[in-house]
């Protein structure tokens, strides 16, 4: 996440749930299945959960979030992986 | 093999370089290897090698760029005229109807842009994208609308971006997905492009084409059709003189 405000992992997933339900109402949010695994306030990281087939979905979603808590932000993914272990090898943010 | 990105339509001001430094830097940490900054077309040769130095630094690939906004068919090709040969990318904003048509038909053309507020003056059905793709123009789609609308604008937005695309893949005419921003905020990176991609009805495939594929194919013609001895496409002066 890149932003100059801090938020916490709710205003976060709050965020996520919100642009997801925006784009594709509350029916194919709830496809989603999303849930958040672990939240860095300190290096603004986060790891979430998504079901496979509604990936792209998900990644747009994310994609449109421009702001949290009112203040302007950007999210991007910084990886995608099967296994919270793989994940964990790809990338520095745990 | 390893896809090479690209954004196409960055708004920068030549004349803050702090934040083009930051903009082109950004983009190439977010996995573009090549951007196009969009000039004025009274831009000098000064600040696009300004800019082309900067991307240079960035290590990312540099395509200047010209967005025409013109009112007339005839204006449209005494602009043609005057700039094609001094930028690598061209873009039209279509206006108005005869504009759109001159602009699909005209092999100069690079880009065919839309207003993306005003529905009403979107022109792409199915004459102008016959016209596009007998000629070389692919449809550009900018991401900074989605981003910034909400609500109903973008619903709207959303519906006929996905009626114009499905158009153009009927009649094989590229579809483009740039950023088109001007900050560091708003950018994203390729594969979040290629996600909004799927929003108007693209397959991963051909999404993923409109951040690589379909502008390096657009960059790397016009390149070809600058470099000195280019006659027609295929055939170049190799050698000038009397013992040829």
């Amino acid at each position: 996440m890149i932003s100059d405000a801090s938020f916490n992992e709710r205003d976060f997933l709050d965020t996520v749930w919100e642009a997801t339900r925006r784009l594709y109402g509350e029916y194919g949010a709830s496809q989603t299945g999303l849930a958040l695994i672990t939240f860095n306030e300190n290096k603004k990281t986060a790891v979430i959960r998504v079901s496979l087939s509604t990936l792209q979905q998900v990644r747009a979603a994310i994609a449109s979030i421009t702001r949290i808590k009112g203040k302007e932000t950007a999210v991007h993914v910084a990886a995608i992986s099967g296994t919270v272990k793989s994940l964990k090898e790809e990338t520095e943010y745990w | 093999m390893k896809r090479a990105f690209a954004d196409l339509h960055l708004r920068l001001n030549p004349k803050d370089t702090a934040t083009a430094q930051r903009v082109i830097a950004k983009t190439a940490q977010l996995g573009y290897g090549l951007v196009a900054v969009s000039f004025a077309s009274e831009t000098g040769e000064a600040e696009i090698a300004n800019f082309r130095s900067i991307c240079t630094k960035a290590e990312v690939d540099f395509a200047s760029r010209v967005d025409l906004i013109p009112k007339t068919r005839n204006q449209l090709m005494f602009l043609l005229r005057k700039l094609r040969r001094k930028f690598e990318v061209v873009s039209v904003d279509c206006e108005n109807k005869e504009v759109a048509r001159q602009a699909a038909k005209d092999r100069r053309v690079d880009l065919l842009n839309f207003p993306s507020l005003d529905y009403r003056g979107r022109f792409f059905d199915w004459a102008e994208a016959e016209l596009a793709s007998n000629s070389l123009a692919a449809l550009e789609v900018d991401a900074k609308p989605l981003l910034l609308l909400e609500g109903s604008a973008r619903v709207r937005l959303l519906s006929t971006l996905r009626r114009e695309v499905s158009i153009a893949r009927e009649y094989h005419v590229p579809v483009v997905v740039s950023s088109g921003v001007g900050t560091e905020i708003l950018l994203r990176k390729p594969r979040e492009l290629a996600a909004f991609a799927s929003l108007f009805g693209l397959d991963e495939v051909s999404a993923l084409n409109a951040v690589s594929l379909n502008p390096w194919t657009i960059v790397l013609r016009n390149r070809e059709k600058l470099r000195r001895g280019f006659v027609a496409p295929g055939i170049r002066v190799v050698k000038e003189g009397r013992d040829c």
